[in-house]
């Protein structure tokens, strides 16, 4: 009986497809489980023998990895993965307590203390969302004024999570940072992304090239990803004076503008992986 | 071919598209989500939401 890949999904985007089309090669029965439509009991019983957590949503996939591998289905990336990687806060611990190296970051819950953080570091600082990707709702802050107007407006968006304060020493890049990818034991290509704005991310119109996968960048990789727990990852770099930090390290790894420049192609590696995960 | 839920405008769907697949209009740029290959059919694409992303 040919193996059973679950795709936890709630989009098709060109990565699941691809996916899709490299496991349906290997001969892999493809089920696809689209979160909109799953209820789950704490102990389910799923027509699959592993899953591949691709879905957007960050709150629906930790939820669900949880109560799938409650029922014993092995997941890629498991539940711990997504829960630190998904969680600035936690992601930032992760990589501190491994000793890699990473920008400055102060975490603060009220108005007056966030203000008080962030002249703390001194200006430049970015605020970010702890949930969040993509390079939304991100703030450099340049001076007291900006300080002052952003944290009002966020303690007024609603959400409970926009008052937890993320506050990230701004770190000046060469025009560019780094996207490596991290499957399993090996970082089989990286990227650099351009931009003239001081937000890179290729969601946000950061060009993608070819960027070599040094010595030091694996180590940093590898050992960044052992941090958060393992599996297929995207590990953000940026290159300073005194070597490279990591800055965010991803679980749902988006990679359609990737594979053209490393000529690598990913969901070939990420479904070989999920294979090897079944066989362990 | 099928018809952009937003504009009216006549899409067309490459072959090998899957279902929950998701399309853009080139005409207005909205996205779609193929919601049934047989019949064929295309919903509006669920919104971004802010927990979404990598």
């Amino acid at each position: 009986m040919s193996l059973r890949l679950g795709i936890l999904f709630s989009r098709i985007r060109v990565e699941e497809k691809l996916l899709i089309e490299e496991a349906t090669k290997r001969g892999v029965q493809v089920v696809k489980v689209d979160s909109r439509q799953l209820t789950m009991g704490l102990n389910g019983s799923y027509e699959f023998d592993v899953l591949l957590e691709r879905d957007v949503s960050h709150s629906r996939t930790i939820y669900a990895l949880n109560l799938f591998q409650n029922s014993g289905i092995k997941t890629v990336n498991s539940y711990e993965v997504a829960l630190v990687c998904g969680d600035k806060v936690a992601t930032t611990k992760a990589l501190e307590d491994a000793g890699i190296p990473s920008p400055e970051v102060r975490v603060a819950f009220t108005r007056e203390t966030a203000l008080q953080a962030i002249e703390e570091i001194g200006y430049p600082v970015v605020l970010k969302p702890v949930v969040g990707s993509w390079g939304r709702l991100l703030a450099k802050i340049n001076d007291r004024d900006a300080a002052e107007a952003l944290l009002e407006h966020k303690e007024h968006l609603g959400s409970y999570y926009h008052s937890v304060f993320y506050l990230q020493k701004f770190i000046e890049k060469p025009g560019r940072d780094i996207r490596a990818f991290v499957v399993g034991d090996e970082t089989i290509c990286a990227i650099y992304r351009a931009s003239e704005h001081w937000i890179t991310n290729t969601a946000r119109g950061g060009g993608a090239s070819y960027c070599p996968v040094t010595t030091e960048l694996d180590d940093l990789c590898l050992r960044s990803a052992a941090a958060v727990g393992g599996g297929v990852l995207a590990i953000d770099l940026m290159e300073t004076a005194d070597g490279l930090l990591v800055n965010e390290v991803n679980y749902t790894v988006e990679f359609r503008n990737s594979v053209d420049p490393t000529k690598v192609n990913i969901p070939s590696r990420i479904i070989d992986y999920v294979i090897s995960v079944t066989k362990e | 071919m099928i018809k952009c839920k937003e504009c009216g405008s006549e899409i067309v769907l490459p072959n090998d598209v899957v279902e929950n697949e998701i399309i853009d209009c080139e005409a207005c740029g909205i996205e779609l989500e193929v919601v049934s290959l047989d019949p064929l059919e295309v919903d509006l694409a669920p919104e971004e939401q802010e927990d979404w992303g990598e």
